[in-house]
Formats: structure tokens, C-alpha cells, sequence
């Protein structure tokens, strides 16, 4: 399954959500505000174990235009809108944590 | 007309509501009529005077530019929380070099943005007439 979060990890529990719920073979999408999870900060340990199974990814016009293109915590793959939809494809059902 | 002091907390990035984009109209509007304008970024705040901002992959204008005016329009007192900088592995080297031209001392540019801890900052908030929250 595809998840996507689109709010700080910082501001709501969305992100602590989805990860208490999804199954192994799951990957998350960060969008919108959700990008800020994928900056290294003191929230990135949440995903970190995720991000090296290569199982984070990053839209990245968020990531750009919030300022963070160099401060990205490792492993965190970006895709651009054609990879947002080969996600979609690839994965099946999508969920938002909104 | 009184000058009261106004101080506006930035507590939320800048695209993913509108809080942010709004808070620097309602500030302009303030500086119109003249009033001792001071600005807050805590939380997510901070990101919105992150250098480097660049909207275009997500067809959003890129107001962060503006904050380069707050200088023309006397507002020079922007306070960024040192705690919210740090939790977000940010520094003020990361933040927009915003300045203004001190007419007091000969227009020598100086800096707007000064980092500050919470506790600067709660003392900073009591010292003001109005404190608006976005």
C-alpha cells in the first residue's frame, strides 16, 4: 500500500499514526507540510528505519519549496508528480493521512 | 492615530494553509497605518523565512521574496524561536539575511531577524499591546 502524509510531524500526529499502522511491504509518501518529516530534524528518527529499506519518498516541489532540498535525512528517495502517480500505479490502494 | 505595539506569532509553514500568506498581508496593513510592528516565528514558523525557497514545482507564488520589503515598510523586529530552530535542525545560517536601513545611524543596513530563546521571546510578548496568532 502507498500512504501519504501531508502535515508536519511537528503540528499533528499523522505521520506517528500512519507508522503505527502500516504493514511491511507499505511505502510512505511525504506531501505538502509532510515533507518537513522528511528534513533531518529531531522528528526524522520516526522514518529513519523506513527511509533505509527505501520505503520514504518526498514530492519534490514540497521539498524545494520549503527551503529543505539540502537539509534531507538519508535515504529518502524524491519523485517528481509522474513518480507520485507511478506510486499510485505500483502500489495499488493509497491512503491519506490527512 | 495611537500607535499601539503589534506583535504577530508565525507559528505555521508557508504553503501548506494560507495562514502564512495571510499573516504578511494583515502585517503590511498594520505597517500602513503605522503602528510599532514586531514579528514571532515559532514552530513550524520558522520555515517561512527558510533561504532558498522555491515554489515553482508546485505552481504556488514564492512569497517568501516579500519578507525583503518588511525593512521599507520600518519593520525591523523579527524574533525567530531558538528552540523551534534547533528541534527543526535548522540554524539561523539557514534563515533569509533580511535587513533594513537604520535611518539613525546614517542608513547603515542592518539585520532584521534576531534569534532568540522562548524565554526572550514570552518576555518580548508581554511587553505588547496586541498579539495576533497565524
Amino acid at each position: 500500500m502507498l500512504h501519504t502524509v501531508n502535515k508536519s510531524s511537528f503540528e499533528r500526529n499523522s505521520l506517528k499514526s500512519c507508522l503505527n499502522t502500516i504493514d511491511d511491504t507499505s511505502v510512505i509518501l511525504l506531501i505538502e507540510d509532510g515533507v518537513i518529516s522528511a528534513a533531518k530534524n529531531t522528528n526524522s528518527p520516526m522514518i529513519a528505519d523506513l527511509a533505509a529499506q527505501g520505503r520514504v519518498y518526498a514530492l519534490q516541489g514540497d521539498v524545494e519549496a520549503r527551503g529543505i532540498s539540502s537539509k534531507l535525512a538519508d535515504n529518502i528517495k524524491l519523485v517528481d508528480y509522474a513518480g507520485f502517480v507511478d506510486l499510485v500505479v505500483e502500489h495499488g490502494t493509497a491512503v491519506s493521512w490527512v | 492615530m495611537a500607535t499601539k505595539k503589534f506583535m504577530y506569532l508565525n507559528r505555521r509553514s508557508s504553503f501548506g494553509t494560507v495562514y502564512a500568506i495571510e499573516s504578511l498581508e494583515v502585517v503590511l496593513i498594520a505597517a500602513a497605518f503605522e503602528q510599532d510592528v514586531s514579528l514571532a516565528f515559532i514552530d513550524d514558523g520558522v520555515y517561512q523565512i527558510v533561504e532558498g525557497q522555491n515554489a515553482d514545482g508546485i505552481g504556488m507564488r514564492n512569497f517568501s521574496k516579500t519578507f525583503h520589503a518588511l525593512g521599507d515598510y520600518d519593520i525591523n523586529k523579527l524574533y525567530v524561536s531558538a528552540e523551534s530552530l534547533e528541534e527543526r535542525g535548522l540554524s539561523a545560517d539557514d534563515l533569509m539575511p533580511l535587513v533594513y536601513e537604520d535611518e539613525d545611524d546614517d542608513w547603515a543596513e542592518k539585520p532584521s531577524v534576531k534569534v532568540v530563546s522562548n524565554v526572550e521571546l514570552s518576555k518580548i510578548m508581554s511587553e505588547q499591546d496586541v498579539c495576533l496568532s497565524f
